[in-house]
């Protein structure tokens, strides 16, 4: 097992894991409604499966959200 | 700008501020802001920035108030429903601060309207739901080198980012609209009420400190947080070279409607 921090937050996994299968570990089933940073640079949606994440990478998944007013 | 006895007594606790002062409370009266979408992140901005006395305040929404919008669209009331959302809040912010100046569009904002209605003013804030308005607010913002607050809310989460020219912008975060209905709105999913207030009211902050320039605005970061847990985090973000309208060679040099997500637009 190793430690990366997954939004802010240590999280054990089995490295090396691609960013595809981190989503759905983390049950976000459709990748199209996150932008994912790793170590400060985004990340592609179509590098998702090729991407590979290495134990101490620092991984935040940003979420598309809507809210406010039907304007 | 000479204030009257009771603009100083109105304005006294922004004067007291040593950041702000008379100097700052004038920079407020003077300023322009266009908010877009009168809903639940609408509401609260409009509100405090009326408190505040900003000079102007644009509205534009096409909508009109409907029962299931009272539980967080603060600005209407009761009686407002089947009114139009932004004649509601013009009433509500003269109500409050007869200073303010109200501009309404009863319109939505479109690719052929929106740099012309925001070049008017000096900062804009993004109070939609749908991410096609979204990102024509971004890219609009962009290529009029206006100062814009975007903010999101879903279930118990919110997000909110400024972007001023030369700073990450929307696009540099998100790139582009996720294909329609493959991220619900507030109306299909929920939204803890409060939660609109607690965004809200972190964008009617940012509009004042752009005006004053007191302050470091939230630009390079995406502030998000969850109600649940009630933690806050900020993430560092970047501007992309590459990105297609704030990048060193942008692509996109025109505004263009986003096909609309067919979801709850007008179901009602």
């Amino acid at each position: 097992m190793s430690t990366i921090q997954l939004n802010g937050k240590s999280h054990e996994i089995e490295t090396p894991i691609s960013l595809l299968e981190l989503l759905r570990q983390n049950k976000v089933e459709q990748p199209e409604m996150v932008s994912i940073q790793v170590n400060g640079e985004f990340v592609s949606r179509e590098n998702f499966e090729s991407t590979l994440i290495q134990p101490n990478d620092e991984v935040d998944f940003l979420f598309f959200m809507g809210g406010g007013s039907s304007c | 700008m000479d204030f009257t006895e009771d603009q100083i007594q109105r304005y006294s606790r922004h004067i007291l501020l040593q950041d702000v002062g008379v100097e700052g409370q004038e920079k407020i009266s003077n300023g322009k802001v266009l908010i877009i979408g009168a809903g639940g992140l609408g509401a609260p901005v409009a509100l405090y920035l009326a408190a505040a006395g900003v000079g102007t305040i644009g509205i534009i929404d096409g909508d009109v108030v409907d029962l299931s919008n009272l539980q967080r669209q603060i600005i209407h009331f009761t009686p407002d429903v089947h009114k139009s959302k932004v004649l509601s809040a013009k009433e509500k912010i003269n109500q409050l601060n007869p200073d303010v100046k109200v501009i309404t569009y009863h319109q939505l904002l479109t690719a052929s309207n929106a740099l012309e209605i925001i070049k008017e003013y000096d900062f804009v804030v993004d109070g939609t739901d749908n991410f096609p308005v979204k990102f024509l607010i971004n890219d609009a913002c962009v290529m009029a080198k206006k100062p814009f607050s975007h903010g999101g809310i879903l279930r118990f989460d919110g997000q909110t980012i400024t972007v001023v020219p030369g700073t990450a912008c929307y696009r540099c975060v998100f790139h582009a609209p996720p294909p329609p209905n493959a991220v619900p709105t507030c109306s299909q999913a929920g939204v803890l009420g409060a939660i609109a207030g607690m965004l809200g009211t972190i964008q009617a902050a940012e509009a004042l400190k752009y005006l004053t320039g007191v302050g470091d605005l939230l630009t390079n970061r995406l502030l998000t947080f969850n109600a649940k847990t009630m933690e806050f985090r900020t993430i560092k973000v970047k501007q992309h070279t590459s990105c297609q309208v704030c990048g060193t060679h942008p692509t996109l040099t025109e505004l263009v409607d986003y096909e609309q997500a067919t979801c709850e637009i007008k179901q009602k």
